[in-house]
């Protein structure tokens, strides 16, 4: 009996045969499972990366097939004051925005890193105005904006008596800039104080307590405890955060679309409007690679500058 | 989750260290910790607050804050969400966004479970280079793409069509989804897998029937991650997107509903509330996988 069957399972196991040898086949294999990422994004980034690149160096212009023109693109937009424009408020945009959320954010994050009721639900709340579509909110600035019927001008003006005439928020420059930058950082708090938030709670309360014993204060505790242990953390999440600010593109469509007077186009919205609402393919991608070499500076700036610490203290601690 | 889980604990630990502390009075407290977070959570929440309120006001009261107080209603209509729902093609964009989210979640968790298992479990030379390329994708961002993109699609022949953002959404979701799950397929012991690899199951039977269900956490964390993500999308879906029946709800309120120079602020608010809900609600069910998903990316 048993001579009989052996043989003939190991028959049947071989025979759905080359299938499965073929699955089990490492190389096959690997092949196999990175195909649909590797294929995905090299159609859908990586070759419109290159594509825009080629495109930055052509006269393209929607439904006209382009031809080589060198660097005249680059040229003409070193000539427009208003891509200098918007270099300008990209990089005012980027620096004060980056700047209030990392502050009230890490303070929230240590707020929400201390003992108290309802912890966890208040940490949900504080995370909404970071899942809520962006546009969507956006549309709730602008309406609390509006030049006659804000709510902030209501408070100042009618309940408070401060100002006796409504703010315009949106109608006149530096009003408008400072407006899409408050916005900006009311939508950028939540991420970075629930990432920084993660980070303290991974610092081990011995080292309070030992600081405690030798008698640190509050302050020292933060600066020479609390800080250094950060910086690993607050260079991912600021490296993150300037690239996607750099190149926020939503607020400022949906609030102002670049206006009053173009002062506050960033450099995204300046290439949409060129490159897909005016029709310029061309000159719009050359917009968007000319965001490229400030996005590198700043991510080497913000990644070395603070991870830098890291190695010198000679710790690994992630 | 680990921290959600260890959280207690250690905050019981700080809490019982600082009550012996004198300094630390009730007073105190209140002024440190309670005042401030109050006005974090007013000033967060508030915009939401005023969305609210704004889609449920009558025009009147709207547009009259001598006679009607501005932070109250006084006679609540459906008024604004019955024109939205009724006289515009609310329903419809939806629809197309579900569909959409719904569509490029599914892909691109497919494509990074497979991605993610074969960098780590499959482990082959420069199975570490891939997880950094991958990972540097990340960091392009699609106000870089989308000109070039918006060629791309249109060669593809998928030009305004759902489709193309189904397509074009895991860009951004395959990063971050392989890195999370690479995470997590870290945290299943190898011994399971060597053990049913002795037993003769094969890799993929070992992928569907071992590594898969250890997952599942992982799978949600980043699933929850790629919805909210594509439903929040706005620039691709400008772009690439021309007819109105096809645009999601971000793009279709900005440029379908905002529509002369006198704004209806009450239907325009009523849009923007039934579009963050469907997030919101999603979200709300989740907190747990959603937090640990965002700080557990972080801390890799």
């Amino acid at each position: 009996m048993s001579v009989t069957t052996i043989p003939a399972r190991t028959y049947a196991l071989r025979q759905p045969g080359w299938i499965a040898r073929l699955l089990d086949y490492k190389p096959f294999l690997i092949v196999m499972c990175l195909t649909p990422a590797i294929g995905l994004l090299t159609v859908f980034l990586t070759y419109p990366l290159g594509l825009g690149v080629w495109l930055a160096f052509t006269d393209t212009t929607i439904g006209q097939r382009g031809i080589f023109i060198g660097l005249e693109n680059f040229q003409y937009l070193l000539k427009d004051p208003l891509w200098w424009n918007a270099v300008f408020y990209s990089i005012f945009y980027t620096g004060i925005a980056t700047i209030g959320k990392f502050a009230l954010g890490f303070w929230l994050a240590l707020l929400l890193n201390n003992h108290f009721p309802l912890k966890s639900l208040l940490r949900a709340i504080v995370l909404l105005p970071w899942i809520v579509p962006t546009v969507l909110s956006a549309l709730a600035f602008w309406w609390i904006y509006d030049p006659q019927f804000s709510i902030i001008s209501y408070l100042l003006v009618d309940v408070l008596h401060i100002r006796s005439t409504n703010i315009d928020f949106l109608g006149t420059p530096w009003p408008a800039r400072f407006s899409l930058i408050a916005a900006n950082i009311w939508r950028g708090i939540p991420f970075v104080a629930i990432s920084l938030l993660a980070g303290l709670q991974t610092i081990s309360p011995s080292l309070y307590e030992a600081a405690m014993l030798d008698g640190a204060s509050a302050w020292q505790r933060f600066r020479y405890i609390t800080f250094p242990m950060m910086m690993p953390i607050l260079a991912i999440v600021m490296t993150f955060s300037i690239i996607f600010t750099f190149t926020d593109f939503q607020l400022v469509y949906a609030i102002t679309r670049g206006g009053p007077v173009n002062s506050t186009h960033l450099l995204a919205t300046l290439a949409f409007q060129r490159g897909i609402a005016g029709g310029e393919l061309g000159e719009g991608a050359a917009i968007a690679v000319s965001m490229i070499p400030f996005l590198v500076f700043a991510t080497l700036f913000s990644y070395f500058g603070l991870a830098r610490r890291k190695w010198q203290q000679g710790e690994a601690n992630d | 989750m680990t921290d959600v889980a260890a959280q207690p604990g250690n905050s019981n630990v700080a809490s019982a260290t600082r009550d012996t502390m004198a300094w630390d009075s009730r007073a105190r407290r209140v002024m440190m910790i309670y005042l401030p977070l109050a006005c974090f959570v007013l000033i967060l929440l508030f915009p939401f607050y005023w969305m609210a309120i704004t889609s449920f006001k009558p025009n009147a009261e709207l547009l009259n804050y001598k006679e009607h107080n501005p932070f109250w209603i006084s006679s609540p209509t459906l008024a604004h969400i019955k024109h939205l729902l009724f006289n515009t093609a609310y329903p419809t964009w939806l629809k197309t966004t579900m569909f959409v989210a719904v569509g490029s979640t599914f892909l691109s968790l497919f494509a990074s479970t497979l991605a993610a298992y074969a960098i780590e479990r499959l482990r082959f030379r420069g199975s570490p280079y891939v997880g950094l390329a991958i990972y540097l994708a990340y960091l392009v961002p699609p106000s870089i793409l989308f000109i070039p993109l918006a060629t791309v699609i249109v060669q593809f022949g998928l030009f305004d069509s759902p489709m193309a953002l189904i397509l074009v959404y895991p860009t951004f979701l395959v990063p971050f989804c392989t890195w999370l799950l690479i995470g997590y397929f870290k945290s299943i012991p190898y011994e399971l897998e060597e053990c049913a690899l002795v037993d003769g199951a094969t890799r993929l039977q070992i992928l569907r029937r071992i590594t898969l269900p250890l997952a599942v956490p992982g799978l949600i964390s980043a699933g929850i991650f790629s919805f909210t993500l594509s439903w929040n999308e706005f620039i691709y879906a400008l772009a690439f997107i021309q007819s109105g029946a096809n645009k999601t709800v971000p793009v279709a309120i900005l440029t379908e509903l905002v529509t002369g120079d006198v704004y209806q602020w009450g239907a325009l608010m009523a849009g923007s509330l039934l579009g963050s809900l469907p997030v919101a609600l999603f979200y709300s069910l989740f907190v747990d996988y959603y937090v640990s998903s965002l700080t557990g990316a972080v801390k890799e």
